[in-house]
């Protein structure tokens, strides 16, 4: 249904015409009856510039993260249309939490502090530079942005879960069934997912079009989460990196993972 | 060459002949009119030039090949904004821009693409807003 590369450059070229010759455009519309449109307003296209980086990152102060709360992942759910099967083995995950032992085996032995031990850890997608996820999809639904953002066009997801097998992080989910009457509360902002779709964190692109930081980062309590261009020296996720001495998780696979974890 | 049987095949050919083309038999006569579109909804009604993002009749042909590029152009590129042919500049957004004036999806868009047989599979996860709230 795309239109072809031709079909494009014959539109393009005729919208630049159009465009570059104003008076030939209001003859045209004349004849054919077409009225002018230049006294309404345009549509306000966004609500505030939006934000960029050459690479987003986040760190997390697991110190900072207070036992039993739940809201950067409540919110993330809620913002996202994230269904809740009620069944592990069909959980839909974008952000939550697991034990240390699993988020770091490479760091965890028998006499790690209790407190590290009992803590559970918040995980996400890692938005590696170096995303296995997709070198193996083979159909590009899932893709890097030059900001570093690691996307999922749902559009063009068919559901192989290759991309399942290769995230070593585990923060890939896939949909077996239609997931529409299990979002308790949809958000009609943001697109549910079909059956038979992947999807996972997308670092709240949406909101970062729109000016806005993720929503988990805003709905920290204790702003653990810090979120910004971690190739900017000047940007807050670098000076809190700068400040404290963060891990990330199997960074020895060579993933170069982009969320960094201050214990 | 002997047929065998040729009264079981040629009456058999026949029901088939019969039954392939019942759909043309039992519509004839019937002429099924075109959709009626409601275009009437308060957004549009209080628009002073009544004009969608592009000329009526390209939306008519080729909205569905501009909401494919909408959609390559957001998720693909990151570029959520649409320059008309007239200058214009839109959010590209088929629940936030399109259903905004169009609010009456049942209306507009399905009586449209059920006269036409077409089944987009953009409701499958785009939200209709109107249907939640």
């Amino acid at each position: 249904m795309a239109p072809t590369r031709r079909e494009f450059l014959i539109i393009a070229g005729l919208s630049t015409i159009g465009v570059a010759c104003p008076p030939l455009a209001r003859i045209i519309s004349a004849k054919t009856g077409t009225p002018s449109s230049r006294n309404i307003s345009p549509v306000a296209p966004v609500v505030a510039p939006a934000l960029t980086a050459k690479g987003w990152g986040m760190a997390v102060d697991v110190r900072k993260c207070p036992d039993g709360c739940r809201d950067c992942i409540d919110v993330c759910h809620l913002t996202h249309n994230v269904p809740d099967f009620g069944n592990p083995k069909d959980e839909i995950k974008w952000i939550w939490q697991e034990r240390f032992e699993d988020v770091f085996p490479a760091e965890n032995h028998p006499y790690i502090r209790e407190a590290s031990k009992k803590r559970p850890m918040l995980v996400l997608c890692n938005h590696c530079d170096n995303p296995p996820c997709v070198r193996v999809c083979p159909t590009s639904a899932t893709f890097k942005r030059a900001d570093g953002i690691v996307m999922m066009d749902y559009h063009r997801c068919i559901g192989c879960k290759i991309c399942l097998a290769a995230c070593p992080y585990g923060a890939r989910s896939i949909n077996f069934r239609n997931p529409r009457p299990f979002i308790r509360q949809l958000n009609p902002d943001f697109p549910t997912r079909s059956k038979g779709v992947i999807e996972k964190c997308n670092f709240c692109e949406e909101r970062l079009s729109r000016g806005m930081l993720p929503a988990c980062v805003m709905a920290c309590p204790e702003k653990a989460l810090v979120f910004g261009d971690v190739e900017n020296p000047r940007s807050v996720v670098r000076q809190l990196l700068d400040r404290k001495f963060s891990i990330r998780r199997r960074a020895e696979l060579g993933t170069k993972p982009q969320v960094y974890y201050i214990l | 060459m002997k047929l065998h049987d040729h009264g079981k095949i040629l009456a058999g050919i026949v029901v088939f002949l019969i039954a392939a083309t019942l759909p043309f038999w039992y519509g004839r006569g019937t002429a099924v009119s075109p959709p009626d579109l409601r275009l009437d909804t308060p957004v549009i009604q209080q628009l002073q030039d009544k004009r969608c993002v592009e000329a009526t009749s390209f939306m008519r042909s080729n909205h569905m090949k501009l909401l494919n590029t909408w959609r390559d152009s957001v998720v693909r590129e990151g570029n959520r904004s649409y320059r008309a042919t007239d200058g214009k500049v839109y959010h590209a957004s088929l629940t936030g821009t399109c259903l905004k004036c169009h609010s009456n999806k049942g209306q507009f868009c399905d009586r449209c693409h059920d006269y036409a047989g077409s089944k987009p599979a953009c409701w499958n996860c785009h939200i209709i807003p109107e249907e939640v709230r």
